[in-house]
């Protein structure tokens, strides 16, 4: 019996490392540098897309001048998507979130106005600087895509790490961790009824 | 009677590990969506429209791609997307296949699915730069749709594999330094993978802890009323740092066995940059390229 007792510290002491490093000490705060760097991934796809608006619009101008309040449309959404940013620290709220994916899909929508209208003028059409800038646009659109469902994949991992047994101790022990909010796609007006302003 | 339960036994913790087992890896297979043929060579002809003699001849010209440049590009003719955007198909399949090395991401994929009549260039996170969208894009409606809209598969396939080498054979001196040292950790890692030398450190650190601890305790029993009045609780200090030498331990071990995504194929050849095709190295993607159709 006294045997047994003696050597419970030695058995205690590897399991209580194994506790340690099970529940979440290291592994919680990689998640959630893991998810911030995605994010940040997110943000600089939207930070590309916005830099190439400028040389779109004036490719388009230069040969459709008349569809001008489509061309202001789009500065317009520009300067709106590009004053909202969203820090690392604010992904635990989801009203910045929401403001952020609002200013985007409005940028988004602009753009398909002008894209669309620009079927109308074959001069354009053919440009070759146009045409490149097309294709960045597209390549852009794609890379928002996916690393949004990058940010959003490392998102539920950082929230199911927190939730779960074991990390679930350490992160609320030591860390005092809350769940990170996913980006959802939002087509413009899909998610919020229009407000009106008199 | 006694033998047979105990056999009974074992094998109901078997069922039960393996369950437990399955229950592990099942959500980690539900989430990869496509399947994606096996990554047989530089040139994988899943779709069977390149004739042999001219698929040995591009996979020539890709070997002495990767020789000259380090850069990985793979020819893909992919039978069925299974439904996907060739774009949302084509970054998976590069991040599955590990095409390019890891850290440089310095891999492009020409992807034909001529049943959906669909092409796509997709390139890795480190060769956006050089393989810009709007090249792509030229590539393709210029060197590859024409041909594939006359019925000429292969002649299209080469004619974009001819203009992506070019492309991909311009000196880039910044990619340079950092594709240095991927290429170094990639000859390191499949090093060790082959002579099957990777030490468990963690497990060996552990082995001497509880080793040490064991003997000490036995030997304390032993001279017991001599030495110690038989007080064990000083030991925590030692016990807490071992352990976070532990888990650093652990943390830095996962980068070195992280490394390759698919190396299936013959591992042997002489490193990233040596003869003979030797997989993918972890190259990832992130939807850069231009697609098209005809």
């Amino acid at each position: 019996m006294s045997r047994r007792l003696s050597l419970a510290p030695a058995l205690f002491a590897p399991v209580a490392a194994l506790a340690l490093g099970g529940c979440g000490i290291n592994s919680v705060p990689t998640a959630e540098e893991n998810a911030k760097a995605r994010w940040a991934d997110v943000q600089n796809e939207y930070q590309r897309r916005a830099d190439l608006v400028p040389n779109l619009v004036a490719t388009v101008k230069g040969y459709a001048k008349q569809e001008s309040t489509v061309l202001v449309g789009v500065t317009e959404a520009r300067a709106k998507a590009t004053s909202i940013q969203v820090s690392a620290n604010d992904l635990k709220d989801p009203s910045k979130l929401q403001q952020f994916g609002a200013a985007q899909g409005q940028l988004s929508a602009a753009l398909g106005r002008l894209l669309s209208v620009t079927e109308n003028y074959p001069d354009l059409k053919s440009n070759t600087n146009f045409l490149a800038l097309q294709s960045q646009l597209e390549g852009t659109e794609n890379r928002i895509t996916i690393a949004r469902r990058d940010y959003n994949a490392s998102v539920q991992q950082y929230n199911t790490l927190i939730r779960t047994f074991p990390n679930s101790i350490g992160a609320k022990v030591f860390y005092g961790a809350k769940p990170m909010q996913t980006f959802e796609a939002t087509a413009p007006n899909a998610q919020s009824a229009p407000t009106v302003n008199f | 009677m006694m033998a047979a339960r105990t056999r009974h036994g074992w094998t109901m913790w078997r069922q039960a590990l393996l369950a437990l087992l399955l229950l592990i890896l099942l959500p980690a297979a539900a989430q990869a969506a496509p399947s994606f043929p096996q990554f047989t060579g530089l040139v994988t002809d899943a779709a069977n429209v390149i004739p042999a003699d001219q698929k040995a001849a591009l996979e020539a010209k890709l070997k002495a791609l990767q020789q000259q440049t380090g850069r990985q590009l793979v020819v893909a003719t992919i039978p069925d997307l299974q439904g996907y955007d060739i774009a949302d198909y084509g970054y998976q399949l590069g991040r599955s296949w590990g095409v390019g090395l890891k850290g440089a991401d310095n891999g492009a994929i020409l992807i034909v699915a001529p049943n959906e009549h669909k092409v796509r260039v997709e390139v890795g996170y480190g060769l956006e730069p050089v393989l810009t969208d709007a090249f792509s894009s030229v590539v393709i409606q210029q060197a590859i749709v024409p041909r594939f809209k006359a019925g000429d598969m292969v002649g299209g396939i080469s004619a974009g594999v001819d203009a992506l080498a070019q492309q991909l054979s311009l000196p880039d001196d910044q990619a340079k330094a950092k594709l240095a040292e991927a290429v170094k950790q990639f000859d390191q890692s499949h090093h060790a993978r082959n002579r099957g030398s990777h030490i468990p450190f963690g497990a060996i650190i552990w082995i001497v802890i509880v080793g040490v601890v064991v003997v000490s305790h036995i030997g304390r029993r032993a001279s017991r009323g001599r030495y110690y009045g038989g007080g064990g609780g000083s030991n925590w200090p030692i016990w807490l740092w071992a352990a976070s030498e532990m888990m650093d331990n652990n943390h830095r071990g996962g980068g070195s066995w992280g490394g390759g995504g698919s190396s299936g194929g013959d591992s042997g050849g002489g490193g990233w940059t040596g003869g003979g095709f030797s997989g993918g190295g972890g190259g990832s993607f992130g939807g850069g390229g231009a697609s098209g159709s005809w």
